[in-house]
């Protein structure tokens, strides 16, 4: 299946898919040493993002948020691509400064944790299967 | 987006990396809110300056663009971890003292006055109605855009960073007048006059029109004046998630009456300061959220005389501020007290987890971050039981 999105932040990877219906704070909502989610009653809570092709509505919470993704990255703790319904300021921000690969309004609800996914940001395309 | 042909140099590098790295951001978030253009702005505020929030990848960012990045405009910075020279008064470690202070020389190298307060309204990075600026510091984006007139989103520290390094911002939201009416009437039939009375009125709206651009009505003017306008902005911003709000008679924006309207009651502030209050017991008591005026300091040192406080009392304040305050003996008279003065730095941003368990100040934006960040429990009082409190 190709979905189609829109660029936020350019580069081709893939990975498995962790898929979520929560929006995501990065800031106290996810772990920067260790990637693990742990924000309270969260879906994903106790997995790790690290290395996923991680699937959201859209951020949400304190815009230093965008700096927690750039810990992540210098930690190797970050995801491989970002896949959201609706990208907001933080998440955008977060993914440009630390060069993580995004694409926005995409039909999110097609995609399951544990897909084989390609992202071509680039293009604004993501494979699943 | 259009880009003019500087714009587009600047986005291909030849103005230098972080320039290139700054138009990546803006651009991007251009286009993500449908901006056609780029704007310049007069000034910038910049939020994320506490090592507590960047750590280490942080600072590193920041050392990457003061590399070959110096802003275009005046550019000022929100409060950082500790108090940039008697920080060890404050409890703080030598380690985080070190970082902090990598942190300060990395905005200094790109040119950033490194003032650290949420009020820069209040040391001379006040914007003229009209302005348009590029602020981040949800408090400061909300005084600007309501009291001041000025126009600006609320930007967060990396997007801040590049509109200081750029001198623009992309065009949408605030910037656009279409964006500012008012979509909800808040009828206010409570008596607003205290500071926790503005306090708990902006957390009330927050619970009753959510994220509508609020009409105010019902205030009476005498009792808004800007050190109540700089605490309620810093609430209904935390609360509401406002950028902006309108109050009756008080602020300077136009806006036409909406047709929707809800009130705000009497009982519905007594509900708020209740929510506020959880604390029986505080060892530490806080105020400055937003930092204080010389107006506030001198209340402060009026009620201190003669006094001798018992807990941890913190005066939150900027540098600028404070130097003023110390010409005119203030300082010293609070000082007396036991109390402190926190320079550059304040309860919400400080690495306070762990050292202290029960809160009181004059703040609901300091409620939210002491609970939230720093697991408190709060009493939420006027300056006299604050100051009661820690006497007590």
């Amino acid at each position: 299946m190709e979905l189609k999105g829109r660029k936020i932040f350019g580069g081709k990877t893939g990975g498995e898919a962790l898929v979520t219906k929560d929006g995501i704070s990065f800031y106290g909502g996810i772990d920067p040493e260790t990637g693990n989610v742990v924000e309270k009653g969260h879906e994903l809570e106790g997995q790790s993002v690290a290395g996923k092709v991680l699937v959201f509505p859209e951020g949400k919470g304190s815009t230093v948020g965008s700096y927690v993704m750039y810990n992540l990255k210098k930690r190797g703790k970050a995801p491989a691509a970002i896949i959201n319904a609706e990208c907001e300021t933080i998440v955008a921000v977060g993914c440009i400064i630390s060069e993580i690969p995004c694409v926005d309004k995409v039909d999110i609800t097609q995609l399951k944790t544990g897909m084989k996914v390609e992202v071509d940001a680039d293009n604004g395309t993501v494979k699943a299967e | 987006m259009e880009l003019t042909q500087e714009e587009k140099e600047m986005l291909s590098g030849k103005q230098g990396k972080a320039v290139g790295k700054s138009m990546e951001i803006l651009t991007a978030l251009g286009e993500m809110f449908g901006a056609e253009k780029l704007i310049d702005v007069k000034s910038v505020q910049i939020a994320g300056v506490s090592y507590h929030n960047l750590e280490e990848a942080g600072l590193e960012f920041l050392e990457k663009m003061a590399k070959d990045g110096k802003v275009k405009v005046f550019t000022t910075l929100n409060p950082a971890g500790m108090d940039l020279e008697e920080w060890k008064k404050l409890g703080i470690s030598e380690d985080f003292a070190e970082k902090q202070l990598k942190v300060i020389d990395a905005f200094a190298k790109m040119g950033v006055k490194t003032t650290c307060t949420c009020t820069p309204y209040l040391i001379g990075n006040r914007p003229a109605q009209g302005d348009h600026i590029a602020w981040s510091e949800s408090s400061a984006v909300c005084f600007a855009n309501s009291v001041v007139g000025a126009y600006t989103n609320r930007e967060g520290g990396p997007s801040a960073i590049a509109s200081a390094l750029t001198g623009k911002t992309p065009e949408f939201g605030m910037h656009l007048d279409e964006n500012r009416q008012a979509a909800v009437e808040v009828k206010v039939s409570a008596n607003i006059e205290s500071f926790t009375d503005w306090g708990a009125l902006g957390h009330a709206i927050g619970e009753k029109a959510g994220k509508k651009i609020p009409l105010i009505t019902g205030i009476v003017k005498e009792n808004a004046d800007e050190d109540k306008l700089k605490i309620f902005s810093a609430s209904i911003a935390t609360y509401a998630g406002l950028a902006l709000y309108h109050i009756g008679g008080v602020t300077p924006n136009e806006t036409a009456m909406p047709s929707e309207s809800v009130e705000v009651t009497q009982q519905d502030i007594e509900n708020s300061k209740k929510f506020l209050n959880d604390a029986e017991s505080v060892d530490i008591v806080a105020v400055g959220c937003p930092h204080c005026s010389m107006n506030e300091l001198k209340k402060i040192a009026e009620l201190l005389e003669g006094k001798k406080v018992n807990k941890e009392f913190w005066i939150c304040v900027s540098r600028e501020v404070a130097n003023e305050a110390k010409k005119q003996g203030l300082v010293e008279k609070i000082e007396a007290s036991g109390a402190k003065i926190a320079r550059d730095t304040c309860m919400a941003v400080a690495p306070l987890k762990g050292r202290f368990k029960g809160l009181a100040t004059n703040s609901a934006k300091a409620v939210f971050y002491g609970r939230g960040k720093n697991d408190f429990k709060t009493i939420f009082c006027d300056l006299e039981e604050c100051v009661e409190k820690a006497v007590e």
